[in-house]
């Protein structure tokens, strides 16, 4: 059984389906990634699994647990943690309050410290800029406080939209071996990306969508060289 | 008013500072008390100071409440004068002396309540009716967004406004007449046996009740409800995916700002000696949102400190303006009766243009105890600009290795598609490497240029 099945699931926008019906699976350990262009409804899959967005039909199952239509705050109580696009840190609260916001629904008051401190180990930066504000942090130490505030909701699944979206390329990179770090802990890495080379060289398992529907699955390998993939994403024509 | 959660510096406070600034904060504050009691046992009663600090101090916690809304949590809402009406209004109505009831309800058989409580659980009750009110309408309105949860809550203090004058709901309300006779801020002066005022407590009272107020309030804010409260304002979609319920959050804050309005309310009405709805007109919220705004919104402090400057100008210091004024045999032109206003609105108009952060930004009063980076400041941000070229400069050398190791990397693949995208990555961090490698001169020049002034700013100190 996989950690999170993803089954037939529609969602719709006043009328126009996002979604048509997609089906995917997560597998505890990996890194999937579902890759795709503008449109394709890769952030709307997210937002539809963490129940902001109302789901229309289908089913999303999370460790053999039914969480279709569940309230949001209990899904992240079930260790789902979702880092949102364009990072989303909140901007007027220190890099400590943003990050202690990430333990809000948690009752081990006690290890939140000691979480705190792990996060800091993790990346220093964030520990050098204790007290600052998050908005006045660059683009890349937002990215890592947007995944050390999620990493504070002790996750099992870690969702991440867009990670590299507006940052430079070498900050790029550092991202994808943050993500590459979260998998060694144990955390299970739901990626969302237009980044489609660099997804690809890090996931385990890939999903290409097309305007609402998946249309092609493969390892990570598989994908890179799949001359459809190719094409469409990684800016080489077939011919 | 002991938050210190915000810095303005970006180094981790020490231990040590931190308590010296809560210490001489809560130092501070005592003093404050402690000349209001000292003015009061020594000027004269009638003197226009305790007209200033009583008034102060009662728009102080509104504006507070107010501030916890739209400051900490980001509802933009403009209940407050119906909020306040409502408790001016439940303590009036619970706190007339029974023997006094025939009196004031005069035209509606004395009314339906026939019993009086003390002030504390009159003041509390205000509060609690406030915040029900404030229940009942959050349940719909929160939904809405800024300018729209604003526009809806401004008819909400106008509904209120116009039903507690109702005819039909006089027996409780006493309709369009006056509320008078309850216990009001002249009855804390404690009197010898021949009547004559022995300790005058008149002003004091109204400090302690909005301080307690305050201080509750501030507690919330530190509290981890408050965290939440910001996470909100902040990013909403951010904060519920932290898990935060918003409608839970929004409904808390509204009812909470609510209460001590009703509470501020309820002290507005012990101030005044008598309460009319007709008089918590939405002008009464754009006085509180101005003093909100002139504070600075997000500051605690920023809303007491303006409260009592807003109050000290519009009941003293600009009174003059109202007046014919002689200078000699000189008649001053223009100053007659409205003149105040048209000043009040230019020096208002002056603090929103050039004062955008108002008095204290978002700073509360510990933040000025901590050393300041003000002295030091040209040294240290030198020194700052030439580390992170400096950090910019190493990036840039890592980005050198790596055009190498991507090649490699394509090289291994063998793919031409990863050759040719490689080389046009490598090409990009190329320039990235040629930028930063300048970046590293201009660091190491800067660094350079810090320590002589450094230098010569020690030599200055020496």
């Amino acid at each position: 059984m996989s950690m999170l099945e993803v089954r037939d699931l529609i969602v719709s926008y006043g009328g126009i389906e996002a979604l048509k019906g997609i089906s995917f699976d997560v597998e505890e350990g990996n890194i999937v990634t579902l890759i795709g262009a503008n449109g394709a409804g890769k952030s709307t899959t997210l937002r539809s699994i963490t129940g902001i967005v109302p789901i229309q039909s289908g089913s999303i199952t999370f460790m053999g647990e039914d969480i279709t239509r569940m309230d949001t705050q209990k899904i992240v109580s079930k260790g789902i943690a979702l880092v949102p696009e364009g990072r989303r840190v909140f901007s007027n609260l220190t890099v400590l309050e943003n990050l202690r916001i990430g333990a809000y629904l948690r009752k081990d008051k006690a290890d939140i410290q000691k979480d705190i401190d792990y996060i800091y180990s993790l990346f220093p930066r964030l520990k050098e800029r204790n007290w600052q504000l998050a908005g006045t942090l660059s683009g890349g130490e937002q990215q890592m406080l947007a995944v050390g505030r999620a990493m504070m909701t002790r996750p099992k699944l870690i969702m991440m939209d867009e990670p590299s979206l507006g940052l430079a390329p070498l900050v790029v990179k550092d991202i994808f071996s943050i993500i590459k770090t979260l998998k060694e802990t144990g955390i299970t890495v739901l990626l969302i990306e237009q980044n489609a080379n660099a997804a690809l060289h890090a996931a385990d398992i890939g999903y290409v969508m097309e305007t609402g529907n998946i249309t092609l699955t493969g390892t990570g390998a598989e994908l890179l060289a799949s001359e459809d993939v190719q094409a469409a994403y990684l800016g080489k024509s077939s011919k | 008013m002991m938050k210190n959660t915000r810095s303005g510096s970006y180094a981790q406070p020490q231990e040590k500072t931190v308590k010296l600034s809560t210490v001489l904060s809560a130092l501070v504050i005592l003093l404050v008390y402690a000349a209001v009691f000292v003015a009061e046992q020594t000027l004269p009663s009638t003197s226009i100071l305790f007209t200033v600090l009583k008034k102060g101090a009662t728009y102080a916690l509104v504006a507070v409440s107010m501030n916890l809304l739209n400051g900490f949590t980001g509802l933009f809402s403009l209940g407050q004068a119906g909020f306040m009406l409502i408790g001016a209004y439940a303590y009036g109505i619970l706190t007339i002396p029974v023997e006094q009831r025939m009196n004031v309800y005069q035209y509606y058989d004395g009314g339906i309540v026939q019993f009086a409580l003390p002030v504390v659980p009159a003041l509390i009750i205000a509060g609690l009716c406030a915040a029900a009110f404030a229940f009942l309408i959050g349940l719909p309105v929160l939904r809405l967004k800024s300018d729209y949860l604003a526009i809806a809550t401004l008819g909400f203090a106008e509904i209120v406004r116009t039903i507690f004058q109702w005819d039909k709901l006089g027996f409780l309300t006493n309709g369009s007449n006056l509320l008078r006779e309850y216990p009001t801020f002249n009855d804390f002066n404690i009197k010898g046996a021949d009547g004559e005022v022995t300790l005058y407590l008149s002003t004091l009272v109204p400090f302690i009740i909005a301080g307690v107020c305050i201080a509750l309030i501030v507690l919330l804010l530190r509290s981890s409800y408050g965290r939440a409260f910001m996470a909100i304002r902040d990013d909403e979609i951010a904060a519920e995916a932290m898990g935060i319920n918003l409608a839970k959050h929004k409904q808390i804050a509204f009812c909470v700002s609510s209460f001590f309005a009703g509470i501020g309310g309820a002290m507005l009405a012990m101030y005044q000696n008598t309460v009319q709805a007709k008089a918590f007109t939405s002008a009464m919220t754009y006085e509180i949102l101005l003093i909100v705004v002139i504070g600075g919104i997000g500051s605690v402090t920023g809303s007491c400190i303006s409260s009592f400057l807003f109050v000290a100008c519009s009941e003293w210091w600009l009174r003059f303006l109202d007046q014919k004024q002689m200078i000699g045999n000189f008649e001053v032109p223009l100053l007659r009766n409205g003149f105040r206003l048209v000043v009040f609105s230019i020096i208002i108009m002056i603090v929103v243009l050039f004062f955008r952060q108002g008095i204290m930004g978002t700073k509360e009063l510990p933040d000025l105890f901590k050393p300041r980076r003000g002295g030091k400041k040209p040294k240290r941000s030198v020194k700052e600009k030439a580390e992170q070229a400096k950090e910019n400069a190493k990036e840039a050398l890592q980005a050198e290795e790596q055009i190498t190791l991507t090649a490699a990397e394509a090289a291994e693949t063998g793919a031409a598609v990863a050759a040719e995208a490689a080389g046009e990555e490598a090409a990009s961090l190329k320039d990235k490497a040629e930028e930063a490698k300048e970046a590293l001169k201009e660091a190491l020049a800067q660094e350079a240029a810090a320590a002589a002034e450094a230098e010569t700013v020690e030599g200055g100190e020496a």
